[in-house]
């Protein structure tokens, strides 16, 4: 069982509080209706799937409740961070693999 | 009353309090502290089992936790029968019963044991070359004939009437292996004052201290001071000391699940205590003490009973004073079996010969053992073992070949050297490294926060350990959050060792006679029957990768996993694959460590605790009134109430008459219910559901839809308008959790702008639905507060008042297509508020009614139930729900999924009604329904039923159904296909009663 | 705002308020289980500009800091979420009604049926608790006064340390039946 940092509980807590909800910074469109098809398709289907480091997002559904980001390495399965929602993407990463 | 081969003063055990047991229905003695193996051994018991493959006969080779073949069925009654027990780690108790395993009709004459003559059918990989054709053969002949044959005990086949608890504990430095390296590191974390927990899977510490005589600690005896140290471990408030406890696995994070066995050793366990206890530990550091393994030689039947581990053999004399022979041979490529024979010889044991491999070793013990006047022979080798279930001989030549000599033994001990136990380093991901200089893989790179110490980590000599493990245990302590250990004379004091044994070296592989070109039995892994040709066989048939001879030849699989048998397997292969040990490789480590039962994985999940029953505040009165009740996911519902002499059939069909007729109470408590509360809760409602809201009176309701982004249908629900800046908003049951957590997805990610909030009220209120034309008159006399007149309290509003004197949401709404009401009260009211309007029902003919009718009555009227009716690839258009979608919205989750093109073309399944043409036939929900029923199989499926009941008030079946262009086929004939026999359907309309809606205010 | 909420508090109720498995309890060794008498609950929701109005109007300081809670005259507010208190009233005060005074942005919404409270208390109660709970329950850890929704086995539950030796074990109403019984199981368990 992991250990996952919440960012807004500002500590790690066991994986059995947390839920995986998918791959991080994909926003939504604004004028969602008005999207082309491809431009829809990649907002809705398309999904990067790496090999190392991904942007995921995670909730602390059985702890604070709050979304929030994290990266994490798939290839090692460690978590390199967590931030909060809405806050923009890392430009530099502790200790990632690459 | 003393067994034949206990010595007596000998071992560490009180002869005094003596243990009866049996072992295949023959009576023995044993004494308090044995094992199962050491009380058989003192009896002069050597033959406990059969084989896997060969059936052949097999006594000790260990007195550990890595035993291979004294695997045996422990039997406590009818209900506790647990296989595959390793004889050398059960504890025996008074009255233990235990029976060999995989033979028949008896241990000594197993007719089984003809695969040893067959054997040249059964060689490596034969599972994959026999039982290959003919291809019908596999499930008539080979398929049961392998079932029969697999496995080595039999299961219970009662349900476990032991219970087992779980814990999760968190501590600092976790120490794994209570041996002298793991004590001292214990004592060092812990005399800084962190948390450590110390675990050894014996039930008692001083591991291999247990059998070396000659070592001495603090001025005591090894073992004396290993007891004193626990004690003092045991003390501390800051220390926890589990014996008896595996580290089975080791998982991310220093996270390592340990079983402990709390109750096995006992003769009658208390019922308070359970079986066994999991561990979950998460640990700052985790320091590694977890020892080597002995190894044993390779030559032709080496599996006789009888031959065994040096360090068994010593164990067996120096802890349980019970001599594993009268007249023993020794077999060995490194010095430590000289320390076993040593100890037998003064035990007065005689010693039939030493013979190494060697050529020409010196040092203490070996002088030792010359002047102990035993006979010494350098350079040559055990060719063989003779007896057949009971060792009898061994049969010793020079080792490069020439003339031999067989001499008579009834033990024969060796050693081949040892091999450190890196399995736990391994599982936590951490690379091992080879030693070339000592042949062994030791760790290398830690992926962890955890250190390897003492024999495990390759460290020789007691000296090196102890002070390895004291300044490593020191050290994860102080990194983990501990004060500077307390290093000081005296107490706190590093324990110094005053005299040791070291064992280093000795060989990998087959010993000579067992080399290439033989094809004698020379045993590699015990357990799976597996042999040095049968992995020479694997490689030259093609098996270049340790992991492929693994699986061809089953090396280093089953329960003992290869502990002592992954190294010969590996350098065998590495020998015919002429490449040098690493680049061979070795086998993944994988967790469990030692076979850990299910009761200990699922803990007190079992019984009422496997899963959370939810009920609800009128379960206690549904079940007084007779109510049947069905799982609906977690919950209990009561599903219909019968009444004396009904069947469910009669009591649905009455109680859906009589709500159409009169009235129906119905509890609806376990709709999930969410309150939305905030100057933006209309604006949240908008984007999250279908309908508009923002016009929407308080006071009002409306059935909402909600999707999920890819234009299908996720919930469905009527939401009351509270108050302008509140919405009581209630899902269907199944969808409670998961709703919430799409709303608060979009919420925090999507819209954080919106000044919105939700809350979970699904279980803050008790919902009595009360139906049917007499609904109004059953509510209005227990109602204050609230007028409930049709102008003023109109269908699909809500009003707050009070109802029998506790507040309410009176929602005025119908799942019936009856006048109808939903009446909310604070939970822990809810059975009263029920009785009180029982009461008032009694004075019309109401009834109680379950989900069966809730279903039948919905299905009557068209109405759809999400996730019966609709499968997540249904639109609102798909369910003729067109009219429940904002036309002039510009925004809401799924607007832009609904337009895909896929989703708006033409020919998609729609939902429509179906009427059998045969009114009494009733469809089977799920059945396939097709245009032509006399087309050629596979025919085209054109769609399914979703809802299909048998309609009381229509006199007739009625079925809902996703027919692919189905509003397009009002009045077509179509047929569902049954295995007896075609039912031929009319496609209808979706409501069955009342088409016009007037019996809503009827 | 928030004025739809004000008559949750319950008065001169003509029918009998059955709780769910009230007046439970079982004693180990080391530690004792029992259903807590019903109490007063409020789920506040609310931005940070409010937190001052909010906690004068309630009489007690509503925590900022995670895991953290505050008590006063019997009515102790838990932190469980950066804009989410859980205020439970044992002095027969009518937290929803406070909240309702108060204009500041909030959400307030009644929850005294929701919830079923357990204590958990005794030389053993930490280890009762973990054994269906993931987290390090030390008191460095979890100091006296430390709140938090998590797991408990199969179900959710909010925890706060009331003692050294003491836990307060929250959860739904439906839960309860499983959560009391999973602790009762593990408290048989917990002084071995």
């Amino acid at each position: 069982m992991l250990l996952i940092r919440c960012p807004y509980c500002e500590e790690e807590r066991p994986e059995l509080e947390f839920r995986n909800a998918g791959e991080a910074h994909i926003a939504r469109p604004t004028n969602i209706a008005g999207e082309s098809d491809d431009d829809f398709e990649k907002f809705f289907f398309i999904r990067s799937n790496p090999k190392g480091v991904i942007y995921e997002r995670w909730r602390h559904i059985h702890g604070c409740a709050r979304f929030f980001n994290a990266v994490r390495d798939t290839v090692t399965d460690k978590f390199v961070m967590t931030y909060k929602a809405g806050e923009p993407k890392p430009a530099k990463l502790p200790g990632a693999s690459k | 009353m003393n067994a034949a081969f206990r010595i007596p003063g000998a071992g560490r055990l009180s002869q005094a309090k003596t243990a009866s047991f049996s072992f295949d229905d023959k009576s023995y003695t044993g004494i308090d502290g044995d094992t199962l193996a050491s009380a058989l051994l003192a009896n002069g018991v050597h033959l406990v089992g059969r084989s896997f493959k060969y059936h052949r006969p097999r006594g000790f080779l260990s007195a550990g936790a890595e035993e291979p073949n004294a695997l045996v069925q422990i039997v406590r009654d009818d209900a506790r029968k647990t296989p595959n027990v390793r004889a050398t780690v059960q504890e025996l108790y008074d009255g233990l019963t235990a029976r060999s395993q995989n033979r028949w009709p008896s241990l000594a004459f197993d007719v089984g044991a003809v695969n040893d003559l067959a054997s040249p059918m059964f060689s490596a990989g034969f599972y994959y070359k026999t039982f290959m054709w003919p291809k019908s053969a596999w499930k008539n002949l080979y398929e049961p004939q392998i079932r029969s044959a697999a496995g080595l005990g039999v299961s219970p086949d009662r349900p476990d009437p032991d219970h087992y608890a779980a814990r999760y504990a968190h501590c600092d430095v976790l120490v794994l292996g209570g041996g002298a390296a793991g004590i001292a590191a214990a004592l060092a974390a812990a005399e800084t004052g962190v948390r450590v927990i110390l675990a050894d899977e014996q039930a008692e510490f001083g591991g291999s201290l247990r059998f070396e005589s000659g070592a001495r600690i603090d001025g005591e005896n090894g073992f004396a001071w290993a007891q004193a140290a626990i004690a003092r471990l045991k003390a501390m408030d800051n220390v926890r000391v589990l014996s008896r406890t595996t580290a089975f696995g080791y998982y991310a994070q220093n996270f390592v699940g340990l079983v402990e066995r709390v109750s096995d050793h006992l003769k009658n366990p208390g019922k308070e205590l359970a079986r066994e206890r999991l561990w979950q530990v998460r640990a700052k550091r985790v320091v590694l003490a977890t020892g080597a393994i002995e190894r044993h030689m390779v030559f032709a039947n080496n599996d006789r009973p009888g031959v065994m581990l040096a360090s068994a053999a010593r164990t067996y004399l120096n802890h349980y004073g019970v001599a594993v022979g009268r007249n023993v041979g020794v077999y060995t490529a490194n010095d430590s079996a000289y320390a076993a024979a040593i100890d037998l010889k003064k035990a007065g044991v005689n010693i039939a010969a030493i013979v190494d491999l060697r050529d020409n070793p010196s040092g203490a013990v070996i002088d030792e053992a010359r002047g102990l006047g035993i006979e010494i022979n350098f350079g040559r080798a055990v060719v063989s073992a003779g007896g057949k279930l009971r060792v009898s001989s061994m049969t010793v030549q020079p080792k490069n070949g020439g003339g031999g000599r067989t001499i008579p033994v009834d033990a024969i001990l060796m050693s081949a050297g040892w091999t450190p136990s890196v399995h736990l380093f391994s599982q936590s991901r951490g690379k091992v490294a080879f030693n070339e200089e000592t042949r062994r893989f030791v760790p290398g790179t830690h992926a962890q926060d955890c250190v390897s110490v003492g024999a495990c980590n390759g460290t020789d000599g007691l000296d090196a350990t102890v002070d390895e493990a004291y300044a490593a245990g020191a050290k994860a302590a102080k990194e983990a959050g501990g004060k500077d250990s307390s290093v000081k004379a005296g107490k706190g004091a590093k324990p110094k060792v005053d005299a040791g044994e070291s064992w280093s070296r000795g060989m990998l592989g087959a010993a000579p006679g067992a080399g290439p070109g033989t094809t004698v039995k020379a045993f590699v892994d015990f357990q799976n029957d597996v042999t040095a040709k049968d992995i020479r066989q694997a490689v030259h048939e093609g098996m270049h990768s340790i992991e492929h001879v693994k699986r061809f030849t089953t090396n280093g699989m089953a329960t003992d996993q290869g502990k002592t048998s992954n190294m010969h397997g590996l350098a065998i292969a590495a020998e015919v694959l002429d490449k040098p040990i690493p680049q061979v490789g070795l086998t993944t480590f994988r967790a469990p460590y030692t076979p850990v039962t299910f009761g200990s994985i699922v803990g007190h999940a079992r019984g009422a605790l496997f899963d959370p029953t939810r009920r609800t505040a009128t379960h206690g009165w549904a079940s007084a009134h007779g109510a049947v009740f069905e799982d609906v996911g977690q919950w209990k519902r009561a599903w219909y109430f019968p009444k004396a002499g009904e069947d469910m059939h009669a009591a649905v069909n009455r109680e859906c008459v009589t709500v159409r007729k009169t009235a129906g109470l119905f509890d609806a408590s376990t709709l999930g219910k969410i309150e939305v509360v905030g100057p933006d809760a209309a604006k949240f409602m908008e984007l999250l559901y279908t309908n508009p809201w923002e016009k929407l009176e308080p006071g009002r309701c409306r059935y909402g839809i909600m999707l999920r982004e890819d234009g299908f249908i996720y919930d469905d629900g009527v939401v009351g308008r509270l108050a302008q800046d509140r919405f009581h908003v209630t899902t269907t049951t199944g969808g409670a959790p998961r709703v919430m957590h799409h709303m608060e997805d979009y919420l925090q990610t999507e819209f954080p702008h919106l000044n919105v909030w939700l809350t979970s009220i699904t279980e803050q209120w008790a919902v009595i639905a009360v139906q049917g034309p007499k609904s109004r008159e059953i509510i209005a006399p227990l109602v204050e507060g609230i007028d409930m007149s049709d102008e003023a309290m109109p269908h699909m509003s809500v009003r707050e008042g009070k109802i029998c004197g506790v507040p309410t949401r009176l929602f005025r709404m119908s799942f019936t297509g009856e006048r109808g009401f939903e009446v909310n009260v604070p939970a822990d009211y809810g059975e009263a508020v029920w009785e009180a309007l029982w009461a008032e029902g009694q004075k019309h003919g109401a009834t109680a009614y379950g989900t069966e009718t809730m279903h039948v009555l919905r299905a009557e009227k068209g109405y759809i139930i999400v996730g019966q009716d609709t499968d997540g690839t249904v639109t609102p258009n798909d369910a003729a729900l067109d009219w429940a979608v904002g036309k002039k919205k510009t925004d809401f989750v799924g607007i832009r999924g609904m337009m895909r093109a896929d989703l708006v073309a033409k020919g998609r399944k729609q939902l429509v009604g179906l009427k059998t043409t045969d009114p009494k036939v009733v469809l089977e929900e799920g059945a396939q329904i097709v245009e032509d029923p006399k087309q050629a199989i596979p025919m085209k499926m054109i769609g399914h039923v979703t809802s299909s009941y048998w309609s009381q008030n229509c006199g007739r079946s009625i079925a809902l159904a996703l027919v692919a262009g189905g509003r397009d086929r009002m009045g077509q004939t179509l047929y569902v296909p049954m295995p007896n026999g075609t039912i031929e359907v009319e496609v209808t309309g979706m409501v069955f009663v009342d088409e016009k809606g007037e019996r809503l205010n009827g | 705002m928030a004025k739809a909420a004000v008559q949750t508090k319950a008065v001169e109720a003509s029918v009998e308020r059955r709780p769910a498995l009230a007046g439970r309890a079982v004693s180990a060794p080391g530690v004792k289980v029992e259903i807590l008498p019903p109490a007063e609950r409020i789920s506040l929701r609310a931005p940070e500009a409010s937190l001052a109005a909010l906690s004068k109007a309630l009489g007690v300081t509503l925590p900022t800091k995670p895991k953290a809670s505050a008590a006063k005259d019997g009515r102790t507010a838990l932190w469980l979420g950066p804009d989410e208190w859980l205020i439970i009233d044992e002095a027969g005060k009518d937290p929803l009604a406070d909240c309702a005074k108060v204009t500041a942005l909030h959400s307030a919404v009644g929850i005294s049926h929701r919830n079923v409270a357990i204590s958990v208390a005794g030389p053993a109660a930490a280890v009762t608790v973990n054994s269906g709970c993931p987290q390090d329950l030390s008191l460095e850890a979890f100091p006296v006064g430390a709140a938090s929704r998590t797991i408990l086995g199969k179900a959710e539950i909010v925890l706060l340390r009331t003692a050294a030796d003491a836990f307060q074990v929250e959860c739904w109403r439906s839960f309860s039946d499983y959560v009391f019984t999973l602790l009762s199981e593990a408290a048989g368990d917990a002084a071995n």
